[in-house]
């Protein structure tokens, strides 16, 4: 990360095709062939500026692309749409030239007022898009409706410019999000508020068959402007079929890749037969599985007592529950995110420690009160051992297993004195440490109804996180970087949450599968990369 | 004619009721729906203005209003995450549905008249106990343990059939056969006491005097006339399968309106939950018409005031 940030403080007010790397095409890689990819849920649209979940994100990537993209299997930024960029030394002009001659599936080529009007959609509340507060840093957000962002603006057909009200260090991030997909206006016009079942863009595969309930088919966009992608001709989505189902069909050779992994039941024995370890990928996640402390419910307004429950916890055994699948966690930044402190130990499991500082917060004979858990598997479990952890320092929680909905609401009510975050957990939405700030740490999200489920709010710490945000400089990124290290240890000094532990993905895929494994546990492309596998 | 018309007015005022409660509950249910939409990231401000744009501000009734607005227009409304037609959603699996419950009725009846027939012909004997027995383990067993065992005994262990999913005869079987065992029991008593009847009539003695043979007296002369009553019950039986699909479609990966309907109670996409909780209502509504409307066909002393 601090290589491609410094790298492009090169390119600063100065166009230049590409970026510090890029990827070296799989020497054994074959065109042709086409697989079959399972999901339990339903994909429930395919519009970008819209889909949000698990099953539709990479598949989405697939079908479309913005200005920016990553290099298959790894968080490392390169252009997409965009050929080349410029950034204003005030960091607040963004200019991006085009690639000439890409074109929509329905054979227009893209220009800059696709752009412009494709930022204008998903910012537009009338789109209702779960993305659109990710373009908040655009000049003209505010007032965004039906005519656009003030903040965009075509130059000529092949380049846009993009200011920004405040300089924003993770902006080609943003460019980089499945919201910020480059859409033709007159197919989403022609869909009629159906473009999430009709979608066309620029992406490498285009939506061939769409079955509602039962399955999809993707083709290869033969016209697809970068070269020699995708490999496959076609990849068929199964999707209601169950995680267990779904392995039983790849032994059977029906199934190439379950999309949903190996099922938590099912692990053990996975991993315990040779022939089926050896299809095992396994694979970092940008993820945390924490527990909220809500700051504004007595007696969790104490940081001793927070602080008690941090060492009270046994993370070890959590992550023995989940069958070893995760590491424990010491702050809310994954390991393998920039920004992340190497070295910071947190709260040691110290159940004696925790006992005293509960005795010095006036508590010794502990306390009651509620854990509220999503009541999906593992989740109740790990609910328990928390339980049982923190009877041993004398705190009573009561299990609250209920609907992801409904801890949803109660964490963003305010009423939920301890949530468990598994199942609901934050996964990144792009490789930048700011983003697991602002909505569950931050001030802005503590407010009624937002995903800041301890209701923590530093006003000195959100004033950091501003000036580390406007580091937009590339080459201050690692005081940047530094800054943000400096803030997490804050939020672990006043402890409002009790990071658990950071999942690992551990996934199958068949042995006519190829490419990397990163490939197939990609930590933007979610959960696979279908536009660089392929069949050996 | 003026009992149809009756009927149908009824009916309408029962969709009415369950329209009015299911709202109700939608409405006191303690989860967000605007949050599902607006997704984690969003403002304060941007969840105000999307729960205008549903009308999720109004008042319950003005919410009601509109609703019922829509649904006299034929508008079920669009899903709140997936943003298509209800109508849509839920026509694109309303054929998978229907052709589970078909095959579940054959299932139930091929298995219910056979154990209730034959309970019948050896009234009072071990193989009689024996079968009523199983009608009770029938009726009483939950549909979710009654899959989940068809699923592993015939298709992971024996795999006769496939595991889940959808296209083939062979897909079929096994949802269509747990569907149907709930109802074999009901069928099995009623064919049984039905047979009883109808083996002790005069007409059957009849029939054993002039010399014909027990299968034909059986097959020709007690059967058709005991099975009548029997038959007029499927109409029933569809209110009874609505509430089975929704466990048994999501087992077995089926893609129908049940599957739907818990895809949607998860993410409380109100409209779909509102539309496929409608759909069902009519099904068995109409099927409890229909069953009454057969029963004078069937048996001319049944008098429809």
């Amino acid at each position: 990360m601090k290589k491609l940030l410094a790298s492009t403080a090169l390119l600063c007010a100065l166009a230049m095709p590409g970026l510090a790397q890029d990827y070296t095409p799989d020497p054994a890689a074959k065109a042709g062939g086409s697989i079959t990819v399972t999901y339990k849920d339903d994909v429930a649209t395919l519009d970008p500026a819209i889909g949000y979940d698990w099953q539709n994100w990479s598949m989405i990537k697939s079908l479309f692309d913005g200005l920016m993209d990553y290099v298959p299997g790894t968080t490392t930024l390169r252009p997409g749409l965009a050929e080349s960029y410029e950034i204003s030394p005030d960091g607040l002009t963004y200019t991006f030239k085009l690639r000439p001659g890409v074109k929509f599936h329905n054979g227009r080529e893209m220009t800059a007022e696709d752009v412009r009007y494709s930022l204008g959609r998903v910012t537009d509340p009338a789109t209702q898009s779960p993305g659109a507060g990710f373009f908040g840093s655009i000049a003209g957000f505010d007032k965004a409706g039906p005519d656009g962002l003030s903040g965009v603006e075509v130059i000529d057909p092949l380049t846009v410019k993009i200011t920004l009200s405040r300089p924003d260090a993770t902006f080609l991030h943003v460019m980089a999000l499945n919201f910020a997909s480059v859409v033709p206006k007159e197919a989403v016009d022609a869909a009629a508020g159906d473009f999430g079942k009709m979608p066309v863009g620029t992406g490498a595969f285009k939506l061939q068959e769409w079955t509602l309930g039962q399955r999809l088919v993707f083709a290869k966009n033969a016209d697809y402007w970068r070269a020699g992608v995708p490999y496959l001709d076609q990849v068929v989505f199964e999707v209601g079929q169950e995680p267990v189902v779904a392995l039983l069909r790849l032994q059977n050779g029906e199934v190439d890749v379950p999309g949903d992994g190996i099922p938590p039941a099912k692990f053990t024995e996975v991993m315990a037969d040779p022939a089926q370890a050896a299809q095992v990928v396994k694979g970092g996640q940008l993820h945390t599985g924490y527990i909220t402390l809500n700051v504004g419910m007595a007696p969790f307004d104490k940081v001793e007592v927070r602080k008690a429950v941090n060492m009270a916890i046994n993370k070890d055994r959590i992550v023995q529950i989940i069958n070893g699948r995760a590491v424990t966690a010491t702050q809310p930044l994954p390991p393998s995110m920039p920004g992340y402190t190497e070295g910071y130990a947190g709260y040691a499991f110290d159940v004696d420690a925790a006992k005293a500082l509960l005795a010095e917060a006036g508590l010794a004979d502990g306390f009651e009160t509620d854990l509220y858990v999503m009541n999906t598997d593992p989740n109740p479990r790990i609910a328990q051992a928390i339980q049982q952890d923190l009877a041993a320092v004398g705190i009573k929680a009561n299990i609250q297993s209920v609907a992801s909905a409904n801890v949803i609401e109660a964490g963003g009510a305010g009423t939920a004195p301890m949530v468990w975050s598994g199942g609901l957990g934050w996964i990144a939405d792009f490789p930048d440490p700011s983003n697991f700030y602002g909505p569950i740490l931050g001030c802005a999200g503590a407010a009624e109804g937002g995903w800041n489920w301890s209701k923590f709010c530093d006003e000195a710490l959100d004033a950091k996180a501003v000036a580390a945000d406007s580091l937009s400089d590339p080459a201050k990124s690692a005081d940047r970087l530094a800054l943000w290290s400096d803030i997490y240890q804050g939020i672990m000094e006043q402890a409002p949450w009790v990071p658990v532990f950071n999942e690992e993905r551990y996934t199958l895929k068949s042995d006519r599968m190829g490419g990397a494994d990163a490939l197939y546990v990609d930590p933007v492309s979610i959960p696979v990369n279908y536009d660089y596998v392929f069949v050996k | 004619m003026v009992y149809v018309t009756r009927r149908l007015v009824q009916s309408a005022l029962i969709l009415l009721g369950v329209s009015f409660i299911t709202f109700v509950l939608l409405f006191v249910l303690p989860a967000d729906p605007v949050r599902q939409i607006a997704g984690r990231a969003a403002t304060a401000a941007t969840v105000e203005n999307i729960r205008a744009q549903l009308g999720l501000d109004q008042p319950f009734l003005i919410q009601y209003g509109r609703y019922l607005l829509g649904l006299i227009q034929g508008d079920l409304g669009r899903s709140y995450l997936q943003k298509t037609e209800v109508a849509e959603l839920i026509g694109s699996r309303l054929p998978a549905t229907l052709l589970l419950m078909a095959a579940g009725i054959v299932a139930e009846l091929i298995l219910g008249l056979t154990m209730g027939i034959a309970a019948a012909l050896y009234r009072g004997r071990a193989l009689d106990q024996a079968l009523m027995m199983t009608s009770f383990v029938t009726v009483s067993a939950p549909q979710f343990v009654v899959s989940l065992l068809l699923l592993y005994v015939f298709a992971v262990q024996l795999g006769w059939f496939p595991i889940g999913g959808y296209g083939t005869f062979a897909h079929l079987v096994l949802p269509a056969v747990t569907l149907g065992i709930l109802g074999s029991g009901w069928y099995a008593r009623m064919m049984r006491s039905s047979m009883i009847e109808v083996l002790r009539a005069d007409y059957i003695r009849t029939a054993r005097a002039k010399g014909l043979t027990r299968a034909r007296v059986v097959l020709r002369h007690a059967l058709p006339n005991a099975i009548l009553p029997v038959i007029a019950m499927i109409g029933i039986d569809i209110g009874v399968f609505m509430g089975g699909i929704v466990v048994v479609e999501s087992v077995f990966g089926w893609p129908g309106i049940g599957q739907l309907a818990w895809q949607a109670i998860q993410r409380v996409d109100i409209p779909i939950i509102m539309g496929v909780t409608l759909v069902s209502a009519l099904a068995i509504v109409l099927g409890n018409l229909l069953a009454d409307l057969i029963a004078p066909l069937i048996d001319p002393r049944i008098k429809l005031k």
